[in-house]
């Protein structure tokens, strides 16, 4: 097992002699996309015309299916099959794990006459058309039986229980150290349920090749999808081929099969023809995972000079009764903050509604929006600009666990930030700026996300015509891991980009844990790196045992990579030639990367400062985003262009998260109130009219042989607490209430008599 | 989606017929609303008429000095028209406000008139809604959706129209123009097309099925100047909360009502030299509805008279 020692040796990709490493690359895939040749998982070629198929979706939140009528259905023009839990085929029972080594349990659709969520599947019609099976399944005729159910968070707050498997967190006696400090703060946010909204709706084209069955599907996690289906076939894995090439976007939504998959599967065997099968825009709402909403009380504690003294983060959450999920709203909050006193910790409330499940930076993204702004609520009571509060309570090692940071920038991040974004001008006084009808002010807030690496492995082909072609199940979920993939094994082979190829998810190739949590640019870079590594160490060998290279004899060990060539002194050789010379199918290796073995010896965690401008109608409380600025750092970044794209991305999930994106449950339903695009509101171009972002030179030497860190969720951390405190500047209203829609933000102006 | 007939109109002649003869069927413009809606099954026609093709698009002056706009003018086509954008600037921004670019590439002047409630509870099939299902009831009424009527409800139902456009040609006292199989002309003001829901929210207009829109006219413009506000929580692609157009002494209210609101109680107000904020005060003491929302409109008709008296924005 390697060592972080072993990783802070130069190598080719921190040399970055050709300048690939960083380069802002366009995503090899996008013209693909937006020419719409990239065949996205329901569109793929099918070996024979496929049927399709479509879900019927329970309207009932909780009870019994006591009458379920297919005959009309199931007469309908071109309908080939209806199912529903009375005749659906054989698979195994929930949570099946026939090979103890799956991912994933077995996920059964239809499984029985129980409904446990609105939204839940209850019949699948499969036809001739999309437009047919559609039809049919408006025929289906359902009898429920209601059961009591919880459908609403807020007013089950009473049933809320300890996470299970957790503790709270506790340092020193918070209750004492709160109630001794000189300045306080305690206030509770909401941060409501949101929606992932993904462009592409989850889809499944599926067939079956003998016993075994090839799936095309849009999910995040290669090897998670194929042995959930494998599970829930009741098959060993390797009879389900799992294809996700190309991925509409997933943010934490797509990380786990669906009915979509385990249907197409089941339908394609039953029917000998290929299916495809998609959720509609509604469907997308209720039948996949959602962030729950959370509730946290904040108190802090702090001396006159602003040293935290005392600080509480308790976070409420919720998900589905019988699928655990606990967004870690609080757990950030160990990490950011020193205070001799301190309490986080979470409770969970089970509900019936459709499952709660990790959406892009679970935790972080609703939990920073409370306690960054009790920062600033703090700042403000304590007479002290809020960077200068934190710079004073930034910590020397982390404070959750004493570990030396591997590297911190915050307090750069927020310099650099203030003075790029213009923090100077920042009025300290809410409401004493004005342009117009329009109230004007600024926040700023800090970001922190973990950095994470998983054991992830690949392949790597040389072939005669100098063409190195990377495989690895892994996932690009539209950020841009085929385009960064082929810049570390270019830049490690000594290979422009246009002899390089990148091959991804397809369950039969050398393993990656997929796209989340922000591990992926890491995990898989790494391994991607170290197989280019394998790769560079086998070609020199080559070279020099094979009496027909140049480098014949010589020490392999001192052969360099460059221009498409192996070199040695004046000596050198293509890696086309040495790849003709080692047969038709050129050379292959495999590698992979797993964590150091005192990987956890250090703190590493990504970190920024957000900075936003805010008006805010004076008539009628709208709020609307002016300008927005970002400082990151992330390690080395391998694409200057897609990693800004990342953050800048997430920095706009954050103006949804703090000024539109809430999706309420109508407690006598047990449904999203929400259920398509129009209503559940994501920033659209027009609120972003000035965002940018600016990622610090950094390189991480403990986090993996590259240095770098994962960007795909820093962005949003923080983001929407500094739109919120901007708020709070431009006009004196603190709301806590997310999102901060104009009917909060004109009642709080009007308590205030403006 | 249902199985439907589709059939493309040769003349304004063959779509009229083909309405007469087949009860349910409705015509498809720009499809912008009618596909959406026939994909969830809350219309279920069982024949379409395109009229898309019709010769309807044209924009043209009017004797009296006013424009007639086709029904088949793109909402993009009508707010880029340099007349347009001169004379009736509250219109162009009205539409400018309204959905996406692509959205109003498509979307008709006849379709947007026509295009029914976003009520969330209208549009999801499985909940009770007296517009969709006579006699199953308003899940609005107690439901989570706020940009309920405030003018001219019933116990039935309190959805609002969501069609921006129609707020500005209110406040010009356009005029629909429409024509029948039998061939009858009828002229009906944009402000009293959409009826008020009363004992029958289902009917949204009192236009007969076989009643195509020819064209909207507006009469010349008032003297005084124009304003155009929408209160929305996102700065494009959605709905208002509220809106309101005003044009000389005319002021029209949006999302407030099933039909766009004209605000007479507050044009007699002004009429009588109140203040702006005492005019505005006059039409929302007639309002039923939360105070928060009467506020927020209140608030938005005062400004923007008061706006349209000074001129600069406050
Ligand atoms: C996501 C989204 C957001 C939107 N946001 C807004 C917004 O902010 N503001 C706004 O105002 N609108 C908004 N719209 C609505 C949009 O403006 C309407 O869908 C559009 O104007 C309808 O025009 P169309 O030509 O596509 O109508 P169609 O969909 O073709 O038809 C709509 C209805 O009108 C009838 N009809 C069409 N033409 C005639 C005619 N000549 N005579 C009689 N009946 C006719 C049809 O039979 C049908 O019942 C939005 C729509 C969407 C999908
Ligand atoms: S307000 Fe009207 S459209 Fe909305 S649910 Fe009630 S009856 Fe239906």
């Amino acid at each position: 097992m390697s060592t972080v020692r072993d990783w802070a040796a130069p190598n080719p990709v921190t040399e970055n002699r050709s300048g690939l490493i960083g380069k802002p690359v366009d995503r090899y895939e996008g013209r693909l996309k937006v020419t719409g040749t990239a065949a996205y998982a329901y569109e793929v070629e099918t070996p024979a015309p496929p049927l399709y198929g479509h879900i019927v979706s329970s309207t009932l939140a909780k009870g019994r299916i006591t009458a379920i009528d297919t005959s009309a259905a199931a007469a309908a023009p071109g309908v080939v099959l209806a199912w529903s839990h009375l005749n659906v085929p054989a698979q195994a029972a929930r949570g099946t794990r026939l090979n103890p080594r799956s991912q994933r349990a077995s996920n059964p659709a239809l499984e029985s006459d129980r409904v446990e969520h609105y939204g839940q599947s209850v019949v699948f019609i499969l036809a001739d058309t999309p437009e047919n099976a559609r039809a049919a399944g408006g025929l289906v005729r359902i009898t429920y039986a209601a059961e009591d159910a919880d459908l609403d968070f807020l007013s089950s707050l009473d049933l809320a229980g300890p996470a299970p498997g957790e503790e709270d967190a506790r340092v020193g006696d918070f209750e004492a150290g709160y109630s001794a400090s000189e300045v306080t703060v305690d206030d509770t946010w909401f941060s409501p349920l949101q929606n992932h909204a993904q462009m592409e709706p989850c889809a499944t084209t599926a067939w079956w090749e003998g016993d075994k069955v090839v799936v095309h599907t849009s999910i995040q996690m290669v090897k998670g999808g194929q042995h959930a289906l494998a599970e829930t076939l009741g098959i060993p894995s390797d009879r389900v081929r799992l294809f996700t090439r190309y991925i509409g976007g997933g943010f934490g939504g797509k990380g786990q099969a669906y009915d979509d998959l385990t249907l197409a599967a089941l339908a394609a065997r039953e029917s000998g023809r290929p299916v495809r099968v998609a959720y509609t825009r509604q469907q997308m709402f209720q039948a996949t995972i959602h962030r729950p909403a959370v509730q946290m009380r904040v108190r802090l504690g702090a001396d006159r000079s602003g040293r935290l003294n005392a600080m509480a983060l308790e976070a409420v959450t919720h998900c589905a009764r019988n699928a655990p999920f606990v967004e870690h709203a609080a757990s950030f909050a160990r990490n950011l903050y020193a205070a001799p006193h301190r309490l986080t910790g979470h409770r969970l409330v089970l509900l019936d509604i459709p499952h709660a499940g990790a959406m892009r930076a679970p935790g972080e993204a609703p939990g920073m929006l409370s306690l960054e702004c009790a920062m600033d609520e703090l700042a403000e009571k304590l007479g002290l600009d809020p960077i200068e509060l934190r710079i004073r309570n930034e910590p020397e090692v982390d404070p959750d666990n004493a570990k030396p940071f591997s590297v911190r920038q915050l307090v750069r991040c927020m310099q650099e930030g203030a003075q790029q974004f213009g923090w100077s001008r920042r009025h300290p006084t809410p409401g004493a700026v004005r342009d117009g009808r329009w109230y004007v002010g600024m926040g700023m807030a800090t970001a922190i996300r973990g950095n994470f690496l998983l054991p992830a492995k690949a392949g790597l082909r040389l072939t005669g015509d100098g063409l190195a072609t990377l495989t690895q199940g892994m996932t690009d979920i539209g950020t841009g891991t085929y385009t960064i993939l082929a810049q570390i094994t270019g830049e490690t082979l000594g290979l422009p980009l246009d002899q390089v190829r990148v091959e991804l998810g397809d369950s039969d190739m050398p393993p990656a844990p997929g796209s989340g949590g922000q591990f992926g640019a890491a995990t898989a870079g790494s391994a991607a790196y170290e197989t280019a590594m394998v790769m560079r160490r086998r070609l020199s060998e080559l070279a020099a045992g094979d009496p027909r290279s140049p480098l014949y004899g010589e020490d392999p060990t001192l052969m360099d990579f460059a221009n498409g060539n192996i070199v040695l002194g004046n000596r050198s050789e293509s890696l086309a030639a040495l790849a003709s010379r080692a047969g038709p199918e050129g050379v292959y290796v495999e590698g992979g990367i797993s964590p150091a073995a005192d990987a956890r010896d250090w703190s590493q965690h990504t970190y920024g400062a957000q900075f936003a401008e805010v008006g805010v109608d004076s008539v009628t409380g709208e709020v609307r985003l002016r300008r927005m600025f970002g400082v990151f750092a992330a390690g080395r970044i391998l694409n200057a262009k897609l990693a800004k794209s990342q953050i800048t991305g997430g920095m706009i999930w954050g103006v949804g998260a703090a000024l539109t994106e809430s999706n309420p449950v109508d407690p006598r339903f047990g449904s999203f109130l929400h259920q398509d695009l129009g209503g559940y509101l994501a920033p659209v171009h027009a609120d972003i009219v000035n965002l940018d972002a600016v990622l610090l030179d950094e390189a991480d030497d403990k986090a993996n042989p590259m240095g770098i860190k994962g960007v795909g969720e820093l962005g949003i951390c923080g983001a929407g607490a500094a739109i919120a405190n901007a708020v709070y500047n431009a006009c004196g209203v603190r709301l806590r209430d997310y999102p901060l829609t104009p009917d909060k933000v004109l009642a709080a102006l009007e308590a205030k008599g403006l | 989606m249902k199985p439907f007939a589709f059939e493309r109109a040769r003349d304004v002649d063959h779509a009229l017929s083909l309405a007469a003869s087949s009860p349910g069927a409705r015509f498809l413009a720009g499809g912008t609303n009618i596909l959406d809606l026939m994909k969830l099954e809350i219309e279920q026609p069982p024949r379409l008429i395109d009229v898309g093709r019709l010769p309807l698009a044209e924009i043209s002056e009017t004797a009296s000095g006013g424009l007639r706009i086709g029904a088949l003018a793109t909402n993009t086509a009508v707010a880029s028209d340099p007349r347009v954008r001169r004379r009736y600037p509250a219109l162009a921004r009205a539409i400018l406000a309204g959905g996406s670019v692509q959205l109003r590439n498509k979307a008709s002047v006849g379709g947007n008139l026509m295009q029914r409630t976003r009520c969330p509870y209208f549009m999801d099939a499985a909940k009770p809604c007296n517009k969709r299902l006579p006699g199953s009831g308003c899940s609005a009424m107690e439901g989570l959706s706020s940009t309920l009527a405030l003018f001219g409800a019933s116990e039935m139902c309190v959805a609002v129209s969501p069609s921006d456009m129609s707020v500005a040609l209110a406040a010009f006292d356009a005029v629909a123009e429409t024509v029948r199989a039998d061939g009858s002309v009828q002229r009906r003001p944009v402000e009293t097309l959409h009826r008020l829901p009363g004992e029958a929210p289902q009917v949204d207009t009192d236009l007969a099925p076989d009643e195509l829109i020819l064209a909207v006219e507006l009469p010349p413009p008032p003297p005084g100047r124009q304003v155009w506000r929408k209160v929305r929580a996102r700065a494009s692609y959605t709905g208002a909360i509220a809106s309101v157009a005003v044009a000389g002494d005319r002021v029209a209210l949006g999302a407030v009502a099933a039909r766009p609101w004209r605000a007479r109680f507050t044009e007699a107000a002004l009429a009588d030299g109140a203040s702006p904020a005492e005019a505005a005060g006059a039409e929302l003491a007639h309002a039923d509805g939360p105070e928060s929302r009467k506020s927020l409109v209140r608030r938005l008709a005062a400004d923007a008279i008061r706006e349209a008296k000074e001129g600069a924005a406050s």
